[in-house]
């Protein structure tokens, strides 16, 4: 019988709903806002234009992959594995290149990784229906693994100078990984906002069945999602390799928790459905801002590490209270 | 139809001199202003078997999880043992002795039989304040050959068929030494020589005085084990008194003698358009809850198709749209033979599907209006890759105007909306696809009767402009007012095909209980 009843709201609730939904972004803009001034009045040098590309060059890694990380959660889900793929990546192109294989040949085989650990990702989660957490928490290990395995564990030193253009050269005096990062997030916002495929991920986020019973072809959409996913994190892998100068196995340590923690900030619900690309770029930046200033402010590395938990928790802890109302 | 009225025992009988164990007064319960029940009266008696009856949706449900805790009431009173009660949760009803047994199993098939029985008691605990499994199974087991059991307590119900993991159900729900049982549709997944144990139970629990309330819609049952009968029926309680007072064709009229009021009667077709080709054609299609089952669908016609729950009536719909796969037989459209595995290849075939759930199965609860009705056919928005929405926002416009979904603006979210404004959405969905067959699961299912008649009448101009219609519906007045064939389905098979004309209620009815 409770079938028949079903919960009615009037407009107006959707209305201020709505309404709601802009000041969930806004609100992150103004802490943005409110930290950015808090750092300009306390932390020497926060405001000087090295300072502030230095930050956008720095947080260029992990705003990659949180774009990737961006469409997972849209769909319900999780992906573990960038960081660990960032490693693969890295130390598979600056292999190859040692191995005297073409520069743009290396990138695009680094990138490579990226796709076909993000696609059996995609696959276990959409056709077997593992749950996604399991899926990359399993490939996280084995990937870092790999990278262990095949570097042997050590750097892997790097020469090639378009590797290096990618990761620690610039362009008209700004670094190059910011216009990387920039072009990614346009095209996902495009992708996102006016392809099919984008509007299927919202669908399937929202309510899969649903979707299933629309004609979405639901494990196609779930498997692409992984891939590029996995396409961002081996991209963040190659460029990474560059501005360090070489392929390490330990890269991109952690990474994986940082794009999560951007994501949620940025307003993207775990359950699904609900978010924007914009919004993780906010949340990208609140940690990044966060991070530079604690290190303006002489803020002991280790207790750096303490705030930075402190705000993933506070992110969960937002995240529901916004699915409450 | 006439089944023998002999008694299993007259214990009921004479127990109707005594005070009642529980009395329900005025009951009356709204779910967010839909009334549910409304001045309900029912009495139960020690050592009786109580027929409660009534459509899909006439309130049993919402009654037997009152009497269970589930639910609290907005109005009238419950006296138990002398008392006037009011249960806190469900916990607390079955502390005082009143168990259910679910029409779904509730078992937890990872742990063994024993466990699933005692669940929800106080476990037994050893010395050491860890649980003593040696004791569980004991008492398990005891409770098991009481109801005439031979599984053992150490088994895992994972491993037990349906009909034993419903006597491990009835085990449980006597281990809480019940005064009141009450049974929802217990013989469902029963086989005959089940239900007869079922049935020894029951007497036996009669003459241990336990009340119990027996929800069933199958009439020979009713009459075999009840010694009273309680009829609902859109949540009003239209009749009360003892099973050999009334007979099956009697209690059928109580079930269904709703007045058809104020819904939008269809002038059905008279052509004879039945020799035309049909547009649809099953043939001995077996699949998920469907056996060997022929039929027809022609264009232009409204296709009702009736049966209580479980008759098979969403899986037919399931078959078509290539959500569960056919195992048998064939399915034809407009003379060729086609083979549908997906929903996608049913949309390329046209055939759209408003599901039985909206909330579940049919709404994007985070995505607009708009984006709600454009969703199936979004590939028809994008030039050059990239959705235009300038033309989604005008075929929005349309078709909100079109069905007549109240909107404040079509950009607002979809759960904003009224239920009957939501199903609209839906619907409106499942046209933009432009399809020549409409499969509807309960197309008004929690939708007020305004939107209920709009909804209708919209049908009826699909039928009109040449879609073949198939509609699946418990409310029986829907399905006499639009349809212009009626499908009757039992167990899975078509149990016969009435025409819209010749159709009433009781005949639906009597072929949906088994008639023959």
């Amino acid at each position: 019988m409770q079938g028949n009843v079903e919960v009615v709201k009037n407009s107006n609730h959707a209305v201020k709903k709505g309404l709601q939904y802009y000041f969930d972004q806004l609100g992150m803009v103004i802490i943005l806002f409110l930290l950015c001034v808090a750092m300009a009045i306390f932390a020497p040098h926060f405001l000087e234009v090295n300072n502030a590309l230095n930050v956008l060059k720095q947080l260029s890694f992990t705003a990659i992959l949180a774009a990737g990380m961006t469409i997972v959660i849209l769909t319900g889900g999780i992906d573990l594995s960038v960081g660990s793929i960032v490693a693969l990546s890295g130390v598979i192109s600056v292999l190859s290149l040692n191995h005297g294989v073409n520069p743009i040949i290396a990138i695009l085989l680094g990138i490579a990784v990226g796709i076909v650990a993000g696609f059996i990702n995609g696959y276990l989660t959409a056709v077997p229906k593992l749950p996604s957490f399991i899926v990359t928490l399993g490939s996280m290990t084995y990937l870092r693994g790999l990278a262990l395995v095949i570097s042997g564990g050590y750097p892997m030193v790097l020469t090639n100078s378009t590797f290096k253009f990618l990761g620690a050269g610039s362009i008209l005096g700004i670094p190059t990984p910011i216009y990387i990062m920039s072009l990614i997030y346009l095209i996902m916002f495009f992708v996102l906002k006016y392809t099919m495929f984008g509007r299927h991920v919202y669908a399937i986020g929202g309510n899969e069945e649903a979707a299933r019973l629309t004609g979405i072809k639901v494990e196609k959409t779930l498997i692409k999602v992984y891939t590029i996913s996995g396409l961002l994190a081996g991209l963040t892998g190659v460029v990474l390799a560059g501005r360090l100068f070489s392929g390490q196995p330990t890269a991109g340590m952690e990474y994986e928790l940082q794009a999560i923690a951007a994501v949620i900030l940025g307003g993207t619900s775990f359950v699904g459905g609900f978010g924007r690309i914009q919004g993780t770029l906010i949340g990208v930046l609140i940690i990044a801002v966060l991070n530079n200033g604690l290190t303006l402010l002489n803020v002991d590395s280790y207790w750096q590490k303490v705030v930075t938990g402190a705000v993933i928790v506070a992110a969960v802890l937002l995240d529901r209270l916004r699915t409450k109302r | 139809m006439q089944t023998t009225l002999t008694k299993e025992s007259n214990v009921g009988k004479l127990a109707l001199n005594t005070k009642p164990i529980m009395s329900m007064e005025s009951i009356s319960k709204s779910f967010s202003n839909v009334k549910v029940l409304n001045d309900v009266n029912i009495q139960l008696y020690k050592g009786e078997v109580h027929a409660l009856m009534g459509e899909n949706g006439a309130g049993k449900s919402t009654l037997m999880k009152i009497m269970a805790g589930v639910h609290r009431i907005d109005q009238g009173k419950i006296i138990y043992r002398g008392q006037e009660v009011q249960w806190a949760n469900p916990m607390e009803a079955r502390d005082n002795g009143i168990s259910v047994i679910h029409q779904e199993i509730s078992l937890s098939p990872n742990l063994s039989i024993g466990e699933n029985i005692l669940m929800g008691t106080n476990l037994p605990k050893n010395k050491l304040g860890l649980v003593n499994w040696n004791e569980i199974h004991a008492r398990a087991e005891i409770i098991l050959r009481s109801i005439g059991s031979t599984l053992s307590p150490h088994e895992s119900v994972s491993n037990l068929s349906i009909a034993q993991q419903q006597m491990v159900e009835i085990a449980r729900a006597l281990s809480f030494n019940s005064e009141i049982l009450i049974m929802d549709e217990p013989t469902a997944s029963l086989t005959d020589t089940e239900i007869e144990k079922l049935f020894d139970i029951i007497a036996d629990l009669k003459q241990k005085g336990v009340a119990i309330v027996y929800i069933s819609h199958r009439m020979d049952e009713i009459f075999r084990i009840s010694d009273r009968f309680s009829v609902l029926r859109d949540g009003h309680g239209v009749a009360t008194g003892t099973i050999d007072q009334t007979n099956p064709d009697h209690l059928v009229k109580l079930m269904v003698g709703r007045e058809v009021g104020d819904l939008f009667q269809r002038s059905l077709r008279v052509d004879d358009y039945q020799s035309q080709q049909p547009i649809l054609e099953l043939n001995n299609v077996s699949s998920k809850g469907v056996k060997s089952l022929s039929m027809q669908l022609y264009p232009g016609e409204i296709l009702g198709v009736a049966g209580l729950v479980g008759a098979g009536r969403t899986e037919l719909v399931r078959a078509i749209f290539g959500l569960s796969a056919i195992t048998e037989g064939g399915v034809w459209m407009e003379g060729k033979k086609i083979n549908i595995q997906s929903p996608s290849d049913a949309m390329k075939y046209g055939i759209a599907h408003v599901p039985e759930s909206r909330k579940e199965q049919g709404l994007f609860p985070n995505l607009s209006v708009k984006e709600n009705i454009v969703m199936a056919e979004l590939a028809s928005y994008q030039k050059k890759g990239f959705i235009r929405y300038k033309l989604i926002n005008h075929d929005a416009d349309q078709f909100i105007e079109r069905l007549g979904v109240k909107v404040a603006t079509k950009e607002q979210n979809v759960m904003g909306l009224s239920g009957g404004n939501q199903q609209k959405v839906v619907i409106a969905r499942w046209l933009s696809i432009k399809p020549k067959i409409l499969l509807l699961d309960e197309p008004t299912r929690g939708v007020d009767i305004g939107a209920k008649t709009q909804i209708h009448q919209i049908i009826s101009q699909l039928a009109e402009e040449g879609m073949a219609i198939l509609m699946v519906s418990s409310e029986l007045p829907e399905v006499l007012a639009v349809s212009d064939r009626i499908l009757v389905m039992h167990e899975g098979k078509i149990a016969t095909t009435l025409s819209g004309k010749e159709a009433t209620q009781e005949k639906i009815m009597y072929y949906a209980t088994g008639g023959k």
